[in-house]
């Protein structure tokens, strides 16, 4: 009989609560970290809760009666108010989860609670850039008054420039466009573009506005001249009509999000978007990798037949968009020979940018890229960081850069 | 605190005394830096890693509730939904539900929580930790 004579350290875990410090909620991502410590990793798509900070938001809303009617509303409790809802929040899966909703660990005083709360995810993780978008304004897009759009839209960018990116340089943000108001849209990229941190713009893609409109080419000829990508957000409408068919959160969510980039996309291309604006970079973003192979395929097949109504068009349609960006997360990866041809599909080797989403409730750690079995280590360094990195014109510090100093080969880590 | 004593067995560690294990109730430890979680049920326990399997998230610190389920009428129409007698435990990571009878995924029995060896001898509890860990 073997019997150990010293005592060994026994400690009791907390039960992780909507208390719980991120740092602690993620430490498990701790080990992966440390095997990524002398990689690029630049998170393509985390969120801030905006309006925990609401009345930082409302108070800057350019129109003064708009503005006072945010105050109005204030005045009468909790709720946002001016920003329309998206219908009944089932994302924790009724307090399963507790990093999304209702987040309530505590930060002491300094910096801004939100720069402070995303900091601690980026140390967990292990993330050198991380790049924000907002929560609940991702359904501002099916807001009936336009005006509402552009008043908020623009508040949250003011929010976020005046706010949050100065204090932490690592935080960059892709702003907030009114889309259902083209031209203040160009009054939004001719106000911020130069803004610090600004890497670009993006559509929250929950809207009914269609993209090849031609009220929107001024739009993107100033997006083209600023050099910065676009982005489209994918978000759920559930009050959508073809999803009030859908019972259940599960069902609706997992079609929504694809729903509206797909339209989008289909939109872009087929009215010849990439031709009319070459040096537009175009990035999709929240609706995972594995309905672009469909759209590819379908959009070919039509147009080999029906080349007549797409006369923009020099290439097949799938040539277009593997020219454009996609980020990673949520990444289906239940059956890996399906994962391996959409990356193969979309040339994620140079167009795939990792994406967290975090706090969201289908996060994915830096993991979901490095245990990938296909992926050779120049192409998980390429899609955790450095593709970002060229995209958004970021530094990289030498020691990240994925050119090794020395014959010394670099582990690929295996988890 | 808990007091420590050795096992009878090669890295056997007990680590608390059955009354601090309560009806219904969980707790998670970790021994040096092995780190498990202890779920009684009745006069039973059971213990897991508190390593997810999906990604690797902290398991055993989520919550443990009872597993959904739907009625059927015997025409097949849905009654609705109710909690059964079972109860999942669920990585608060990203909501994957584990059976706490046996460790397997609700979903997909082919995931599974990594069992613990866990015993009852005169009221103590003891956990055979994997010696890698001491
Ligand atoms: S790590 Fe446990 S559900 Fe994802």
């Amino acid at each position: 009989m073997n019997i150990r004579e010293t005592a060994p350290r026994i400690t009791e875990l907390e039960k992780i609560s909507t208390r719980t410090d991120t740092r602690d909620y993620l430490a498990k991502a701790a080990p992966t970290k440390e095997k990524l410590k002398d990689w690029l990793i630049v998170d393509v798509d985390a969120h801030v809760n905006e309006t925990a900070f609401w009345s930082e938001v409302t108070d800057r809303i350019d129109n003064e009666v708009l503005r006072y009617i945010a105050e109005a509303f204030r005045e009468r409790g909790r709720g946002p108010g001016l920003l329309n809802a998206n219908g009944p929040l089932y994302q924790d899966v009724s307090g399963r989860i507790m990093h999304q909703q209702n987040l309530s660990e505590p930060t002491p005083p300094g910096l801004h609670r939100q720069v402070q709360l995303t900091q601690r995810a980026m140390d967990a993780l292990g993330i050198d850039y991380m790049v924000v978008f907002p929560t609940p304004m991702l359904s501002l897009g099916m807001h009936p008054q336009a005006d509402a759009e552009v008043a908020l839209g623009n508040a949250y960018n003011r929010w976020l420039i005046e706010e949050i990116l100065p204090q932490d340089k690592r935080q960059k943000a892709l702003l907030y466009l009114p889309f259902n108001e083209p031209d203040a849209c160009v009054e939004t990229v001719e106000r911020f573009a130069d803004a610090p941190g600004v890497v670009g713009f993006s559509v929250t893609s929950t809207r009914h506005k269609p993209v090849w409109h031609n009220s929107y080419m001024r739009l993107y000829a100033a997006l083209q001249e600023t050099g910065k990508p676009l982005g489209f957000h994918a978000g759920f409408s559930w009050a959508d009509p073809s999803f009030q068919q859908i019972n259940r959160f599960i069902g609706m969510h997992s079609l929504s999000f694809v729903h509206f980039n797909m339209i989008h996309m289909t939109n872009w291309v087929l009215n010849g978007l990439p031709e009319r604006f070459p040096g537009l970079k175009v990035i999709w973003i929240e609706s995972g990798l594995a309905w672009v192979p469909f759209v590819m395929q379908r959009l070919d097949s039509e147009y080999m037949m029906r080349t007549s109504e797409c006369p923009l068009l020099k290439r097949k349609p799938s040539e277009y968009i593997q020219d454009m960006y996609f980020t990673s997360q949520p990444l289906e990866r239940s059956n890996m020979k399906l994962t391996q041809a959409t990356f193969e599909a979309i040339s994620a080797d140079t167009q795939l940018l990792y994406a967290s989403d975090w706090p969201h409730w289908d996060f994915d750690a830096p993991s979901s890229i490095t245990k990938l079995p296909f992926l050779k280590e120049d192409a998980k360094r390429n899609i955790l960081g450095l593709n970002a990195a060229r995209l958004f014109g970021l530094e990289v510090p030498a020691a990240k850069s994925g050119v090794k100093a020395s014959p010394q080969r670099v582990a690929v880590p295996a988890e | 605190m808990i007091d420590w004593m050795p096992g009878e067995a090669m890295n056997e560690i007990m680590v608390g005394e059955l009354s601090e294990f309560t009806e219904g109730g969980y707790r998670v430890l970790r021994v040096d830096s092995f780190e498990f979680g202890i779920f009684r049920q009745g006069d039973r326990l059971v213990a897991y890693e508190n390593q997810c399997p999906h990604d690797g998230g902290p398991v055993c610190q989520g919550k443990v509730i009872p597993r959904v389920e739907e009625e059927l009428a015997p025409d097949q129409t849905s009654r609705g939904l109710r909690f059964s007698k079972k109860r999942n435990i669920v990585c608060p990571w990203h909501g994957w539900e584990f059976d706490i009878e046996t460790g397997r995924h609700c979903g997909d029995p082919k995931y599974r929580l990594r069992s613990v060896d866990v015993k009852v001898r005169d009221n103590r509890v003891y956990v055979s930790v994997p010696p890698a860990a001491l």
